[in-house]
């Protein structure tokens, strides 16, 4: 069985983290969906994805974060991408989004970018 | 010439088998010999086309059938995709200029994208009615 987890964690500079834990493919997209949408209900726009644990992407996967970023830059937030391995960059970079999202090594960087609140 | 080693995985069109497919080409891609990053990028070559049939070919009916066949011979490894479902053409299918693409926020249509980056030769055909797509890459 493929597995995909989401563990979503706030930080005090109300940044909200999707840690990503597994394969995200066609077949796992609608948890990471699920949790966007939660979000954007909720008005939460400064959105960390941390992808340590991501294993795996697929287009699939992908199309899920174009989905969302422009909601949450209406919203007048963003979506920034934190601990990729390099199998993973790989794809992101195959298909040019590091020119769309801010890629950064570490969730401390990304914090950074998003400026205070 | 020796005859290609041919190996064969048949799966129901269900995205819950797309661990199964990863796991079979992986397996032999790395037996094939290609390093870690090609094993990967030729198993998401693989994932795509199988992800697109099922969404496009079958529309998610989820009893029907894709065969996946490796052939390794020499450097080369072969896959074949066949599937029963809408035939396909790969005409309509434009490649995404992706500058154009990403910074109009579109969805969709990649799989095919990259298939092409990263295989040496991507081909769709019909034969005896039956969607037949494949994906060359050889051992550099």
């Amino acid at each position: 069985m493929s597995e995909f987890k989401v563990h979503v964690r706030q930080r005090e500079d109300d940044i909200h983290v999707l840690e990503l834990r597994g394969y995200l493919d066609a077949h796992t997209t609608p948890v990471l969906e699920e949790s966007f949408q939660r979000l954007l209900h909720e008005k939460k726009y400064r959105i960390l994805v941390n992808c340590r644990e991501l294993t795996y992407i697929s287009s699939a996967g992908l199309g899920v974060f174009m989905a969302f970023i422009e909601d949450v830059r209406a919203g007048s937030g963003d979506i920034k991408l934190s601990d990729m391995n390099p199998k993973v960059f790989n794809i992101f970079d195959l298909l040019g989004f590091p020119m769309l999202y801010d890629i950064v090594p570490t969730e401390e960087e990304a914090a950074a970018k998003f400026g205070a609140r | 010439m020796t005859a290609p080693l041919t190996y064969r995985l048949t799966i129901t069109s269900q995205t819950n088998r797309l661990n199964d497919v990863r796991q079979f080409v992986s397996g032999q891609a790395r037996t094939h010999g290609f390093a870690e990053d090609d094993v990967n990028k030729i198993t998401i070559a693989v994932d795509e086309a199988c992800t697109n049939i099922i969404k496009h070919g079958y529309g998610f009916s989820p009893d029907h059938f894709i065969d996946i066949e490796v052939r390794r011979s020499g450097p080369q490894f072969e896959i074949i995709i066949m599937d029963s479902g809408k035939q396909f053409d790969p005409k309509s299918i434009e490649t995404p200029d992706m500058k154009e693409y990403l910074t109009h926020y579109r969805r969709g249509g990649l799989g095919v994208y990259l298939m092409k980056r990263i295989m040496d030769k991507v081909e769709f055909n019909i034969q005896h009615d039956r969607n037949v797509l494949r994906m060359v890459k050889s051992l550099s």
